[in-house]
């Protein structure tokens, strides 16, 4: 029996759960053995001119080595990449948000270095602070005078006036899709040390080296061969993580200009201000339609808050291309427009400008169907695009692959007892109960894959008839080295023990894009696969010359492991290790290149039961079950776990999470005792419904879960807050449903 | 000042910063690695190891006032011999740890509960603990694993 | 983070403790269970040049009846609190409280004499003392003396114990039979209370509704002259001063104080 699709416990979990991993922090490599500390100091104001930076009694604290500032670095400035202006390596004269870098600092001792920043002298004149989207469109401040405003993209539109003359019903909303942290759990870390080659080697937290490298050696002005990266266990990235920070680079120029290998890790505090932030946007939806429920038209015009220097411009024009979801709408508008603010640039989280398109069009259908009186359900069921439909071409200018949006949602709605909740609102609401219950649903489509890059995938055969795959894929939590090996396993007919899945070092795996975006099993376990699958090739005509049979009738018994000469058993057999022993090193090897850029679409739905006490305005997450469709699954056990944790940061967002700044550019959320970073306390059991249709983009037939739940999930719940307090006459309520806004919103109802 | 602290039953002595947190201890001057730091407010429970049996947060002891005490750390929670601690089982079983980062802190934090509650119903676990964040699992296999670890049926 | 250099002094007795106060006077400062006050040192918003450690004087750690009342030592920490039978039986509004503190991690650290020294509003023991009429006993070079709870939380982390002095033990009255009730409210179950009241008896006392703990006096007055819950609670915000803060309005938080004191009282008559 094929392991593929059974729950199958992990091989990674073995070293964890007995001395933990060995993250950057925990290396102990001889190259490092003496290395100094690092401390980067950050800018404590959101917008200010430095007049002055006198590093003179920092330099003589004990145990100080060197305090470098811009003026230190001779480097090539950054180069603008996708937006008009790019952060310096160091403050270049003025500092644009809470949490850039100013000054390094490098020490003997960890314990030395807060000592030392205590005593570097930077003069700072205030500047007016450009601290929301409200404020960038003004043009008041403005953060880059050269490029002549705070605009910095403009994608879509315009808009055509007259595109709702043909609705009944016509509903308009500005919807806040809050700025989050991503917040892994290991803070960025990076350890630098030249060798005597001429190379640097960087250990480095990131989700792909090989991004990584490119950006360090760039950054130094150097050929990529000059730099190794090598990623140790990673702890957490969701997008946050995906390639190397400038911090990485200013670090690898460090180690040289000091002659000493330089090892750095980051506070909580500085990772809340100064790793990207996600999310970000203002989006104004407008959804018109029949009273029968037939949407017509739908237009979306999003604002992206890019934070102090764009680097992710992407974000807005994903989220315009995942703008109808689900759904098939005769007319369809979008614009989006990015704005610099003083505050954390903005970058990829879990979902990456997918949440926020799922989020507007899910808000907008549930404002649409309160407007026309109708269960929110039956007003999605009009309008989904038909399972007969696929592949089916977005207007937006997505190409779907299959799906089959209707029956994830019939599923929700009946695992979840939908028509029974709905009876137990009804019966609260008639009871004036001051807790009051609420349904909120979503149904998602999202992109995966969707970078338009492939992965790489090696197999090799060894001498001893053990495997050793190489995967560009770069997982840090995921889990992947045991679905690799399980999809190894099952195609070679080699026990999982004796596989081992390789990936992270540049120098063992030169060409990968790595893991982000959801795409590691769909392109990096398909390259994998189609390794293997050349192995096998090669090692059939091998084994054919050395059973003295043709290759076609070769076969591969994969109970066995062996090779044999179909129907004639006791003409030999061949084990992988006898045949590898008797063949050349590197003849039983593979190394493939998988994917055209071609993305997949999991889809889904979300069924969220909230109770809120309108007294104290109390939002409780009740019940949460989700209908998560990516396809056939390897193993259940990851998958689920992808959904899990989805679900939990999902969830997270709707109802606490927000990283919040003052009028002045000043973060008030920049510890974890101020942002409210989910825990278990606030979140119930997860309800997983299974269903899986494939894709026919791969050879797996799989699509990426690492963000679904989390895209499905917030709209689903935020939806079910709305629900809970239609009756007292709340239409909207914006993310995080804390309690304050929940009591603010009923008070103004009640006025 | 020199602390002599015994950790997983080995003692380690050491000249110390007066200042030196526990959890450089344990990570710098012990050598074990196990135990991670997640931020610098108390709030994460990463760096939750047993001091004289019961958890606290490393990260807000100082090594001095572990002077002469003992500690536990998840080096520390297998047998002799390898075998794994009922919790190590179940938290691997119930796929109750994805990156890894938190999953000393949160065994560790684990023993002390169920130390106090050896069959704790899943709202008690998860109150239990509310100190220990995790940003990879959305806790619902973490719950599943120490109630799997006190005897108890999980349905998965 | 890292907190600055101070030099760690332990006690292993309340007169050894005296007399490194002595010793250092200003530059001391005391460390108990240290999880309020070493978070403070490790963002350097508090930096102490000595640290005077009591977690080792064992003679502190008790709760004992006596007479009338409980007594407590003030280096009992959250946990011991929590699960103490004396106090379950004759204060189990305090043994309630104490295990809402912070986390386990931390209530297997932090010390009702911690908390109560440090004085911070929002903080759920203080309002609970209060609340319980209790009596804090201060030893200093001079001897003992005894201040009323309401007597001792003077502002915002301000008490009047000086720097010589040592808080030694809480001494409550016997609740025996007396109806009690507490409320939390947070946003997450590790967060500070927003808000927060304990009730014992028809006593009121107000977790983050200002400047220090309070009681709230007005809804202490009505139930004696036999409001109910709903009509005493309704004046539980009366002669406060909360602070107005984005995430938690001023206004918000006198609306939280008047639910929650119904909420607590109904749970007390019950």
């Amino acid at each position: 029996m094929s392991i593929v699709g059974t729950r199958v416990v992990r091989i990674e979990d073995q070293k964890l759960i007995t001395q933990g991993g060995t993250y950057v922090d925990d290396l102990r490599e001889e190259a490092l053995t003496g290395a100094v500390h690092a401390m980067f100091v950050r800018s404590p104001i959101a917008h200010a001119r430095i007049s002055s930076i006198d590093t003179s009694a920092a330099l003589v604290s004990p145990g100080v080595v060197a305090v470098y500032t811009l003026a230190d670095v001779d480097l090539t400035p950054p180069a603008p990449t996708e937006a008009p202006v790019a952060q310096p390596w160091l403050a270049d004269g003025v500092v644009r948000y809470v949490g850039e870098p100013v000054a390094l600092v490098l020490a003997e001792e960890r314990y030395q270095l807060p000592d030392a920043a205590e005593l570097i002298d930077i003069d700072y004149d205030p500047l007016d602070a450009v601290a929301s989207i409200d404020a960038a469109l003004t043009d008041e401040t403005v953060l880059f005078p050269e490029v002549g405003g705070n605009l910095l993209q403009t994608h879509g539109g315009p808009f055509d006036d007259n595109a709702f003359d043909a609705c009944e019903v016509v509903v308009t909303q500005t919807i806040v899709n809050q700025r989050v942290a991503p917040a892994p759990l290991e803070v960025r870390g990076a350890s630098c040390t030249w060798g005597e080659d001429g190379r640097l080697t960087v250990w480095l937290s990131t989700q792909n080296a090989q991004l990584a490298r490119s950006a360090i050696a760039a950054g130094l002005g150097v050929g990529k061969e000059k730099v190794r990266v090598i990623t140790p266990d990673v702890g957490g990235g969701f997008g946050a993580k995906i390639g190397a920070d400038l911090e990485v680079v200013v670090l690898g120029w460090a180690a040289k200009r000091s002659g000493r290998s330089v090892r750095w890790t980051e506070t909580r505090s500085e990772n809340l201000t100064s790793m990207t932030h996600g999310r970000a946007q203002q989006n104004t939806v407008t959804i018109g339609g029949k009273r029968d429920g037939t949407v017509q038209a739908f237009r979306l015009d999003v604002i992206q808050d890019a934070g102090a220097y764009p680097r992710a411009l992407f974000l807005p024009t994903l989220t315009e291309l995942m703008a109808t979801g689900v759904y098939r709408f005769p007319k369809i508008e979008t614009r989006s427009r990015a704005v610099a603010t003083n505050t954390t640039p903005i970058g990829a989280y879990r979902g990456a400008g997918r949440p926020e398109a799922t989020a507007a069009i899910e808000r907008a259908m549930d404002l649409f169907a309160a407007e026309i009186g109708k269960d929110p359900a039956e007003v999605r069921k009009v309008n989904f695009i038909g399972p007969d439909e696929f592949p089916y071409q977005s207007p937006t200018g997505a190409n779907y692959d299959t799906g089959e949006y209707a029956k994830a949602l019939d599923k929700a709605l009946e695992a979840g007892g939908y028509a029974e909740l709905r009876a137990e609102q009804a019966r609260r609401r008639e009871a004036g109960d001051p807790v009051v219950l609420g349904l909120g649903l979503a149904a998602y489509v999202e992109i995966t894959g969707g970078d338009a890059g492939g992965e790489s995938g090696r197999v090799d055969i060894n001498p001893d008839g053990t495997v050793t795959a190489y995967t560009g894929s770069s997982p840090h939590g995921q889990g992947l080295d045991t679905t690799l090996t399980m999809l190894l396993s099952d195609q070679l007919g080699i026990p999982m023990d004796k596989i081992t899945i390789r990936h992270g070092d540049t120098d063992e795996v030169p060409k990968a894009v790595g893991t982000f975006g959801s795409r590691s099993l769909q392109l990096g376990g398909s390259a994998v696969r189609e390794a293997a699958g050349q192995v096998i090739d090669r090692a059939r005509r091998l084994a054919a010359d050395l059973l003295e049979a043709s290759p076609d009738d070769l076969e591969l018994n994969v109970e066995q492991g062996a090779w044999q000469v179909r129907g004639a058993p006791s003409s030999g057999v061949l084990t992988w290790s006898q045949l590898a022993a008797q063949v050349s090193e590197g003849e039983l090897s593979a190394d493939v290149w998988f994917g055209d850029g071609t993305p997949t679409f999991p889809f889904g739905a979300h069924l969220a039961v909230v109770e809120v006490d309108t007294e104290t305005g109390k939002v409780v997450l009740k019940r949460i079950i989700a209908v998560d469709d990516a396809g056939p699954v390897v193993n259940p056990l990851a998958f689920q776990g992808q959904r899990h944790g989805g679900l939990g940061q999902g969830t997270a967002q709707a109802l606490l999470e927000v990283m919040s700044y003052d009028p002045d550019g000043n973060p008030t959320t920049a510890t974890l005792a101020d942002y409210s970073f989910i825990s278990a306390t606030e979140l119930p059991d997860f309800e997983l419904v299974d269903m899986a249709t494939p894709t026919t983009r791969n050879p797996l037939g799989v699509k990426g879960i690492g963000e679904a739940a989390t895209i499905g999930s917030t709209p689903a719940v935020q939806n079910a807050v709305v629900d809970a307090l239609a009756h007292l006459g709340v239409k909207h309520l914006d993310m995080p449903t804390t309690p304050i806004r929940v009591w603010q919103a009923l008070e103004d109802a009640r006025k | 000042m020199r602390v002599t602290i015994q950790i997983n039953g080995q003692p380690f002595s050491d000249e110390v910063e007066d200042r030196t947190l526990l959890v450089h201890f344990v990570r710098e001057n012990a050598g074990l690695t196990g135990t991670n730091i997640g931020c610098d407010t108390t709030s994460c429970g990463a760096c939750t190891v047993l001091l004289d049996g019961e958890s606290v947060k490393s990260c807000t002891v100082l090594a001095a006032q572990a002077d002469g005490h003992e500690v536990t750390t998840i080096e520390g929670m297998a047998g002799a011999d390898g075998e794994l601690h009922p919790l190590q089982r179940a938290f691997r079983e119930q796929h109750g740890l994805q990156c890894g980062f938190c999953t000393p802190g949160m065994i560790m934090a684990s023993a002390s509960l169920l130390a106090h509650n050896p069959k704790p119903t899943r709202t008690e676990v998860r109150e239990g603990l509310e100190g220990n964040l995790c940003r990879c699992t959305g806790y619902h296999n973490i719950v599943n694993a120490v109630m799997e670890a006190s005897g108890q049926e999980v349905d998965r | 983070m890292i907190p600055a250099q101070f030099s760690y002094r332990r006690a292993s007795t309340v007169d050894e403790a005296l007399g490194l106060l002595a010793e250092h006077g200003e530059d001391a400062k005391l460390l108990a269970g240290g999880q309020s006050l070493l978070p403070l040192m490790k963002l350097r918003l508090a930096a102490p040049e000595v640290l005077v450690d009591l977690a080792a004087i064992d003679e502190l750690r008790y709760v004992r009846l006596d007479g009338d009342e409980i007594a407590i030592g003030a280096l009992s920490r959250h946990q011991d609190l929590n699960g103490d039978l004396v106090l379950a039986e004759h204060a189990p509004l305090l043994a309630h409280v104490a295990g809402f503190v912070g986390d386990l991690q931390i209530r297997h650290r932090g010390t009702i004499g911690g908390s109560l020294a440090h004085a911070d509003s929002a903080a759920d023991l203080p309002a609970a003392i209060l609340a319980s009429d209790g009596v804090l006993v201060v030893r200093g070079p001079s001897g003992e003396r005894r201040i009323p709870a309401v007597e001792f939380f003077l502002g915002p982390f301000t008490t009047p114990l000086e720097p010589d002095e040592l808080l030694t033990e809480i001494r409550v009255p016997r609740q025996t039979g007396l109806g009690w009730g507490f409320e939390k409210f947070t946003r997450r179950a590790i967060d500070w209370a927003i808000v927060g009241v304990a009730v014992v008896g028809r006593s009121v006392g107000l977790i983050n509704m200002g400047g220090t703990p309070v009681r709230a006096r007005a809804t202490e007055e009505a139930l004696a002259s036999g409001a109910s819950p709903a009509e005493a609670g309704a004046l539980a915000a009366e002669d406060t001063s909360p602070v107005d803060e984005p995430h938690a309005t001023a206004e918000y938080r006198r609306h939280l104080a008047r639910v929650l004191t119904t909420r607590a009282l109904t749970t007390a008559a019950a």
